[in-house]
């Protein structure tokens, strides 16, 4: 059996709303409420979820890149949560994000040999022949060429810029990717180039990647479980298959049948849900989803549902499955 | 057969810069029907953006400038209309629905004042029945409490929101042709569907004739009836939306679509197309997808390929096609799109 290579318990992130004349906290934004989920060794997971259900901020919860409220984050039986911040530097060497945006992500006044080699420095490759040697090597492994490396961000294209962006999290051969929607920003003849990538690499350095999107079907094809939020909770986790083929959380089937599909004769029944996202600073009681679920319940606004196992592997947060 | 509302004919829209001109596009012709939605497909820099906001001669001058070709409104040609009777086409009969739904509104008046303004622009009725309309037509779009909402701002409305009180004003003066540039781009895909919802019951509500600009072809296969693929300014295929995306006869439609992670398929490894799409510029010789094609032969680097006039009055630039001689017409003697 796989051992996790990390495990998230009870994470949360509520962010102060300031306000008022001397700036007092006048509220919370539960931006993470209260996740738990593992990730095996090797593995992919999916998350997905619309804007502002706090995808990507469990994702940078878990490097600490912010600071989680509440919550354990264990990584490699280690319990990561309250780590210094220089242990938790020597720490990030095995673990590593690439976001989204390959023009923002970039510095535009560093060469490429700079922007992939400085994680090398911080980590200790201090002679710069060696570096240059290993920058090189980076760019021929994602698909760039070794004479790519004098130039700047700005001589790329979009794809090219995420594959350094790629070179960059690889430098010091992590365990663990976490992936923003390291796509979304492509058009879609390189989405696959970049999507064939990150396989092909999961395969040859044996990494674990958390690969964070919005876009159901590029989580689909990459993932091998899927987690899917909604308001800071997650609602729902199980293999990639079972999770398209018998979603059970409400919430997720009307996620998958709103994904529009490049095929004219799949017409299915199509569940629109009614009205917006709540916010997150004020969400409803209860389950977060019952404003907008088409089965809700009395108890749904009141009692939240806790998140647990209805089928082997299969966790969901309904109160219809109890 | 229907009645034709837009025709464009060879239209070329050039940009002048320092780095020399750029013909982002370059020969498109294109016709909309009555009541018809059709699809405009491509990856950025194709050149689907331009084509759209040409219609609108909305290209800032300079360094843009349409150089040639028609395009035909209702039997007008827009390209040689003045300013002012452009003004007068543009929210009244020909309205624009732009990606951003967060920047295409005014932050500082109320979302009542913007919606009357542009219908007073053109009707001639008062402050009160134009607040009426335009509560009418908030409702019509599926806002819920309209009469509230009339009164309220921009930031106090979600993105799928604004995207509506955007499609009310675009809808509120019953245009003949409505242009949506990447309309729900910027949206969740629950949000998505209820707008793409939307926009459908409005096309067979009130007959209005749709063109939609996306580089999503879930978004196509929903809403379109015909499909124009565009790659470097140049449209490379087009036909009915199910003709396009169940037998791709371009070999660029073929790799897209091929490059779609399927959802309700199991598949090891995605198709991909090699390298970059590549910058529209002057004088290129040859296919502009042929340096990205597997099919390509020395012909296809020498020449660049003419529309071929298939079956089913599809079209597709691709020297593949000339081998099935005797059934294949070049573009210009074939009777397309009618």
């Amino acid at each position: 059996m796989q051992k996790p290579i990390l495990e998230v318990d009870g994470l949360k992130k509520y962010f102060d709303i300031k306000g008022g004349p001397i700036g007092r906290k006048v509220g919370e934004v539960k931006a993470v409420d209260d996740v738990s989920f593992m990730v095996m060794e090797g593995e992919i997971l999916g998350i997905v979820g619309e804007s502002g259900c706090g995808k990507s901020t469990t994702g940078k919860a878990i490097l600490r890149l912010i600071e989680p409220t509440a919550g354990k984050v264990k990584f490699q039986d280690k319990e990561i949560t309250n780590l210094s911040s220089s242990e938790m530097r020597s720490l990030r060497k095995d673990m590593q994000i690439i976001f989204q945006d390959p023009y923002a992500s970039l510095n535009p006044r560093h060469t490429v040999e700079k922007i992939v080699g400085e994680p090398l420095l911080v980590h200790g490759m201090t002679s710069s022949i060696q570096r240059m040697k290993r920058v090189r090597e980076l760019l021929e492994v994602v698909g760039l060429s070794p004479y790519h490396a004098k130039r700047y961000p700005h001589q790329f294209s979009g794809g090219q810029r995420q594959r350094v962006g790629i070179a960059r999290a690889l430098a010091n051969n992590p365990k663990l990717v976490i992936c923003d929607e390291p796509v979304s920003a492509l058009d879609v003849s390189i989405q696959s180039q970049i999507l064939n990538l990150m396989e092909k690499l999961r395969d040859e350095f044996n990494l674990t990647y958390i690969f964070i999107a919005h876009d159901l079907s590029v989580v689909k094809h990459i993932s091998d479980r899927i987690g899917v939020m909604y308001l800071g909770r997650m609602v729902e986790l199980t293999d990639k298959n079972k999770l398209y083929d018998d979603p059970k959380h409400p919430y997720t089937q009307a996620l998958l049948s709103a994904v529009p599909l490049p095929d004219p004769d799949l017409r299915r029944e199509r569940i629109i849900l009614k009205g917006d996202v709540p916010s997150p600073a004020n969400p409803p009681s209860g389950c977060a989803f019952h404003t907008r679920c088409p089965y809700a319940m009395d108890i749904c606004k009141e009692v939240r549902p806790d998140f647990k196992p209805v089928e082997d592997n299969h966790f969901v947060a309904c109160h219809l499955y109890e | 057969m229907t009645e034709i509302v837009l025709e464009l004919k060879e239209l070329h829209t050039h940009f002048f810069t320092d780095s020399g001109e750029i013909p982002a596009v370059n020969g498109v012709s294109i016709k909309v029907h009555k009541g018809e939605v059709v699809g405009i497909v491509g990856e950025s820099g194709s050149g689907k953006s331009v084509t759209s906001l040409s219609v609108m001669r909305l290209i800032p001058t300079p360094p843009g400038k349409i150089v040639s070709g028609e395009i035909n409104f209702k039997g007008e040609n827009l390209v040689r209309s003045s300013e002012k009777r452009m003004k007068k086409l543009r929210g009244n009969e020909i309205s624009m629905i732009f990606q951003e739904p967060m920047t295409s509104l005014n932050p500082l008046f109320t979302i009542g004042n913007q919606l009357i303004e542009a219908i007073r622009l053109h009707q001639k009725i008062t402050k009160k029945e134009a607040r009426k309309k335009a509560v009418e037509m908030l409702q019509l779009v599926g806002i819920p409490r309209a009469d509230e909402v009339v009164s309220e701002y921009p930031h106090q409305l979600s993105g799928g929101m604004r995207q509506r009180v955007m499609i009310a004003m675009a809808m509120s003066c019953d245009p003949e042709l409505l242009i949506a540039d990447e309309p729900t781009t910027a949206l969740d895909v629950t949000i998505q569907a209820q707008i793409l919802d939307l926009m459908r019951n409005l096309n067979e509500k009130e007959e209005t004739a749709i063109l939609l600009i996306t580089h999503d072809l879930g978004v196509v296969a929903e809403i379109c009836d015909r499909v124009v693929v565009m790659y470097a300014g140049q449209i490379v295929e087009e036909g009915t939306t199910r003709e396009i995306l169940k037998a791709p006869e371009h070999p660029y439609t073929q790799g897209l679509i091929k490059s779609l992670p399927k959802m309700h398929e199991r598949e090891q490894q995605l198709y991909s197309i090699p390298g970059v799409v590549p910058k529209p510029k002057m004088g290129r010789a040859g296919c502009h997808f042929a340096p990205r094609c597997e099919f390509a032969f020395d012909r296809c680097f020498q020449e660049n390929p003419d529309l071929y006039a298939l079956d089913n009055n599809r079209l597709s630039r691709c020297f593949l096609h000339d081998d099935k001689e005797g059934k294949v017409k070049k573009h210009a003697e074939a009777d397309i799109g009618s």
